[in-house]
Order: C-alpha cells, then sequence, then structure tokens
C-alpha cells in the first residue's frame, strides 16, 4: 500500500456561514446569546437603580434614552425575537410529549409556549405597571 | 438538434492535481433525466475518465450522493430541469477527502457507525426455539422512520460541526443508534449512552438542523441527537441524585 | 453509565433558553424600549422598588438571570469554537463559563442591594 496520500482534503473557510442563508441564519441565532448577556446585565442594572431610590431610578431612566443604548436595546430585542422564534420552533424536534398514548403534535407544542409567552408577558406587564 | 444543459463538474485527478478544478460538458436536456443520467452521458459518449460512484439509480443504496448546485443531494433523485436553463454545478460532498473527481474517501464514516452498536442488544438472549421476538405495529412505528436511512452520508456533507470536528460521531450514526433503542425488543440504550455522552457523541451539535433537511428519507437525524441530549442528560441526573442502589 | 459535565451544561443552556424565549421578551421591551422612549408611562418608583424588593422577586429574577448567562455563555462557546474556528477548547470555555460565573455574583449582589 502507498505511504503518500494523495486524496484533497476540503478545509472549512472562516466564513463558512455566509454561503447558504440557512448556515447565516444559525450563526445569527447562536450570536443571540450575546445579546441576552446583554440584557440580563441591563436588567440587572435597573434592578440596582430601582433599590438605591427615586433619584437614582429617574437617573437611570434618562440615561436609558441615550441613542447608542436605545439602538443596542432595540437591536438586541430583534435577535431576543430570534432566539424567541426558533428556539419554540425547534422544541417539539427535541422533546417527545405523550399524552394518553398519543404523541402531542408538533404545531400544539409550538402553540403551547406561544401561549405560555402570551401569559408570562401580561402577568409581568400586570405587576410592574398596576 | 434538441435542447441541452451545462454540467459544470468539480474534477480531481490525484496524479496531477492539487486542488480540484472545474470542468464543463453539456449534456442533453430530457424532462426524464436526473443528473446522474447526465454523468452517465458524459461518462458513456464524452469523457471516460470522469469518476463517480452510483448503483441503483432508485433512491435505495445511498451512493450517489454529490453537491448538486452547492447542496448535498442524491444525483438519481435530482432532475436537470429542475436547474434549467444551466449550469449546473456539481461536485463531490462537503467534508470528506476527495480521492478523485467526485468519489469521497468514506473510511471515516464506516469507522464511525459501528461504534454505536447498531444492532439489537439483549439483557438476555432468548433460545431459539422459543421463537422470534414479537413486536406490536405500534412498536414498529416507534423506531420505523429512523431505520430509513440508507447511509448516502448527505447529512454529514450539510453539517458544518463535522467538517469543523471531525471526530463528532455524527447524524446518521446517531439517527441509527436512536433506532435501535426506541425498538422494543433492544435492551442497548445504557451501553450506547456511553458513547454518545462524550463530547464528540451528541454534544458537539449545536442544531443546525441541516442534516435533517437535506435527508433524502426524512430521518431527521437533528431530533435523534436532541433527544440523546434530553436522554443522556436525565440519566445523569439521576445518577447524581440516586444513591447506587437505587439506580435503574 | 459515566458521569460526564456536558449533560448538566446543556441542561443549563436549555433552563436558560426557555428563560430567554418566554420571561426575557417582555422584560426587555418594557424596560429597554417602551418605558425610556415614552411609549408607556414608566411606573413611579415606589410601586417598582416595592415589587423588586419581594423575595420573589428575588428568587425569580435570580434563578433566570443565572440560567440565561449559563445560556448565552454555552451557546457562545461553541459560536466562537465552531462558527469563528478559535480552536482553544479549554481557554473558550474558561472565558464563556466564567464571565457567566462572574455574572451570577453579579446577580447576587445587584438583587440583594435592592431588596
Amino acid at each position: 500500500m502507498s505511504t503518500e496520500d494523495l486524496r484533497y482534503h476540503p478545509r472549512v473557510p472562516v466564513l463558512w456561514w455566509t454561503r447558504k442563508p440557512s448556515y447565516f441564519v444559525f450563526v445569527m441565532r447562536e450570536l443571540s446569546s450575546l445579546f441576552i448577556a446583554w440584557l440580563v446585565l441591563y436588567l440587572l442594572l435597573f434592578v440596582r437603580a430601582v433599590g438605591r431610590g427615586d433619584a437614582a431610578y429617574a437617573d437611570f431612566l434618562a440615561w436609558a434614552t441615550s441613542p447608542w443604548l436605545v439602538v443596542l436595546n432595540a437591536v438586541a430585542f430583534a435577535f431576543l425575537v430570534l432566539h424567541t422564534i426558533t428556539w419554540f420552533s425547534l422544541t417539539p424536534q427535541a422533546m417527545v410529549i405523550d399524552l394518553g398514548g398519543r404523541r402531542v403534535p408538533p404545531a400544539v407544542i409550538i402553540g403551547a409556549q406561544y401561549a405560555a409567552l402570551a401569559v408570562v408577558s401580561v402577568l409581568v406587564y400586570w405587576l410592574v405597571t398596576r | 438538434m434538441s435542447q441541452s444543459i451545462r454540467l459544470r463538474v468539480a474534477r480531481y485527478r490525484p496524479d496531477k492535481d492539487t486542488e480540484p478544478g472545474w470542468q464543463e460538458y453539456d449534456v442533453p436536456l430530457r424532462e426524464e433525466w436526473t443528473v446522474l443520467d447526465g454523468l452517465n452521458h458524459v461518462k458513456n459518449e464524452v469523457d471516460t475518465t470522469l469518476s463517480f460512484r452510483w448503483s441503483c439509480r432508485m433512491g435505495i443504496c445511498g451512493s450517489c450522493g454529490m453537491n448538486v448546485g452547492g447542496e448535498p443531494r442524491l444525483t438519481c433523485a435530482t432532475f436537470l430541469s429542475d436547474y434549467a436553463p444551466g449550469p449546473v454545478d456539481v461536485a463531490p460532498l462537503s467534508n470528506f477527502p476527495v480521492v478523485r473527481d467526485l468519489v469521497v474517501d468514506i473510511t471515516d464514516f464506516m469507522e464511525k457507525l459501528p461504534r454505536v452498536k447498531p444492532w439489537l442488544i439483549r439483557d438476555e438472549e432468548q433460545p431459539v426455539d422459543e421463537g422470534e421476538y414479537l413486536q406490536s405495529p405500534e412498536e414498529l412505528d416507534a423506531y420505523k422512520q429512523f431505520s430509513m436511512c440508507i447511509n448516502c452520508m448527505l447529512c454529514y456533507a450539510a453539517c458544518p460541526v463535522y467538517g469543523l470536528e471531525p471526530e463528532f460521531i455524527g447524524p446518521a450514526a446517531i439517527a441509527l443508534a436512536e433506532r435501535y433503542d426506541l425498538d422494543s425488543r433492544d435492551h442497548g440504550t445504557r451501553q450506547r449512552l456511553d458513547v454518545l455522552i462524550e463530547q464528540e457523541g451528541v454534544y458537539g451539535c449545536t442544531f443546525v438542523g441541516e442534516c435533517t433537511r437535506v435527508c433524502p428519507k426524512h430521518v431527521d437525524p437533528a431530533a435523534a441527537i436532541q433527544r440523546y441530549k434530553l436522554k443522556a442528560a436525565q440519566e445523569s441526573v439521576k445518577m447524581f441524585l440516586l444513591p447506587r442502589a437505587l439506580r435503574r | 453509565m459515566k458521569l460526564r459535565v456536558e449533560p448538566f451544561l446543556w441542561l443549563a443552556f436549555s433552563g436558560g433558553g426557555v428563560m430567554a424565549a418566554v420571561i426575557l421578551p417582555v422584560l426587555a421591551f418594557l424596560f429597554g424600549l417602551a418605558f425610556p422612549l415614552g411609549w408607556l408611562d414608566p411606573p413611579d418608583h415606589e410601586h417598582l422598588a416595592a415589587v423588586v424588593g419581594h423575595p420573589i422577586t428575588f428568587l425569580v429574577l435570580f434563578g433566570a438571570n443565572v440560567l440565561m448567562l449559563i445560556h448565552a455563555a454555552h451557546r457562545f462557546r461553541y459560536t466562537l469554537y465552531d462558527g469563528l474556528q478559535v480552536k482553544h477548547r479549554f481557554l473558550v470555555g474558561a472565558v464563556c463559563y466564567g464571565g457567566a460565573l462572574l455574572g451570577a455574583f453579579l446577580a447576587l449582589h445587584m438583587l440583594g442591594s435592592a431588596t
């Protein structure tokens, strides 16, 4: 047997994810992680400001209107929406739920998640603005 | 002369080339012709040096997988007319070493398949004179879809994780493991989990989902992998929380 | 079966993914956009202080935030590793999970200070 390797070994380019729309959406979905981390940090700062009293809270709200922060939060929110949609739509593949010996159809699992999102959103909104 | 369509075919001649190049051939564009028919026309009528694999021409043997127009496809199930007016790019499957032209080296895949123990594992073998292991239609349905895999490796060609991390055991092998796990006659789940719980088992997967999208047999390897992650996690939690005596 | 850390990380990643998909959108929308931009009137300080000062709010926010940070760390680890082909497995893991751990301490401190 010959010891020389004559096979051609393809290499994956660093920008492999720009080659197909589905790869691109995948990498964008993965990048949502950075924006989720930012939103967590932002909310923590918000809570700290509330804890520090009336003046700190007013200062924070004023700071939060600065254009770069609004743009950052808007972009982060868009990535978060991408995360939510993709997360919900992939759940039925990752989980098989049996109810009464019958497999729950994917559309029902997806619908239930959106229902949960709606309930939690209304609850939080009510709690915050009541 | 009837209509024709241009094939742009990736050529790699190991004795001459250091990397693949493109060669163009015009083939007749007939409604009932697949990409494989086009390649066979080239091989028979135009250029006998072109190398590619094929066998059954009916989407069963899994040997004619190639990248057609940048997507992994069975060339016997992909029609030339869908790419009219052309040209149609035909390249070897991605993520595998190229032996020659459109032929890739599948040694790695063949070595990975048996690692997940894709056969019935029994705690206790039943003596032959007690007859066969019976199974109800519902029990067959539980794993049937995962048994449809024809080992065409399109899912490996579509998987960026396999391309970047060749140690990853890959979509088809994990789907096959799930096929045996879901089989009511099988008791081998734990043995397979031992193989798949590693980083190069299921946890290397980032759920791109392309394996499922390109599968010509609708096997859904991505689902198999995520369910394995869940299964491995549940077993790990149990193992962590329960004392040795209570396990199982 | 062997005991590995990866399944536990994946469980936390999944839990955090659910939190980020279900709880975070309304919080990000209200506090990041709607209140600062005046689309909705911001709640007065007294009410908000009472809400964030409640022990249940603390528990929910702390749990959700830590899970979401692990989620982000886990996902970004793979983004670096596969997407950008940064092949230093240990270093990438240390930076990502280390960041999440730091964030968890930060969360404990900041949420605790408001309680």
